[in-house]
């Protein structure tokens, strides 16, 4: 798994390439919290990249919306697709998040 | 013809994930899964997997193994075995997949997904071992 950031406008937008499973997690959520400890309130993952999450991922980012939330901040998804696409579908976590297209929309609506 | 292994054993732990995976995505492949189902599979014997190494050697350390075979026609059968305390992961609760941000657990996910992508799960406690038996459609399930 490897994250990349970029600050677009008002929010971070972290791009994740490879995957998100009981082994990546943690570094997964260690990284989205360093983010949030700098300063940063508004992130859009891109997971445009991402071939795979399990619920040990659906966990760390649960987690990290929580204390986004806790913060005033908020948790944005875009380019989900295939695997990850129905992981979100059959977890509900597709009703719970604000899900865009496309980064483009996410920076525009989100 | 190439004899592919039709058993993997290995101490259960985390750093184990990706061989025992492996096995079981090559074996799904082998018989004619395509890249979705293939996924889909190695989604629910992750989340499996790692029930097992949280919760079945609490005091020691022990094995996991796989069997992966072929079944009805497209369909394989995977049983996962360990020698750990008795655990029935079935028992557990069905997830709230309602419920907003704040109130959302993620406990009982990993089962949720095995319970809705598998044809059938049968688990039973023989020998003293846990086994759990997944009857495997190799066509992809989510629509």
């Amino acid at each position: 798994m490897e994250i990349a950031t970029r600050k677009e406008g008002g929010a971070m937008v972290v791009s994740v390439t490879g995957r998100i499973d009981a082994v990546t997690a943690p570094e997964f959520e260690k990284g989205l919290s360093a983010l949030i400890a700098g300063g940063d309130m508004v992130l859009l993952l891109n997971l445009n990249d991402l071939e795979y999450i399990s619920s040990a991922g659906l966990r760390s980012i649960l987690s990290t919306a929580k204390q986004l939330k806790a913060n005033g901040g908020k948790l944005l998804f875009c380019g989900l697709k295939g695997p990850v696409k129905d992981v979100f579908k059959i977890s509900g976590f597709g009703s719970i998040f604000k899900i865009f297209e496309t980064e483009e929309e996410a920076l525009r609506q989100g | 013809m190439k004899q592919f292994p039709e058993e993997i054993r290995a101490p259960a732990r985390l750093d184990n994930l990706y061989p025992l995976l492996g096995f079981v995505t090559s074996c799904a492949k082998r018989h004619g899964a395509g890249q979705e189902r293939v996924h889909e599979i190695e989604l629910v014997v992750e989340e499996l997997l790692v029930n097992i190494f949280n919760y079945a050697y609490p005091d020691s350390m022990g094995n996991v193994a796989i069997v992966c075979r072929p079944d009805d026609p497209g369909r394989i059968l995977i049983e996962i075995a360990d020698d750990g305390i008795p655990f029935n992961i079935l028992t557990r609760d069905e997830p709230d997949l309602d419920s907003g941000i704040e109130e959302r657990s993620v406990g009982g996910l990993g089962i949720f997904f095995v319970r809705q992508l598998v044809q059938e799960i049968r688990y039973r406690r023989e020998g003293g071992r846990n086994i759990l038996t997944l009857t495997v459609d190799l066509a992809p399930q989510s629509s």
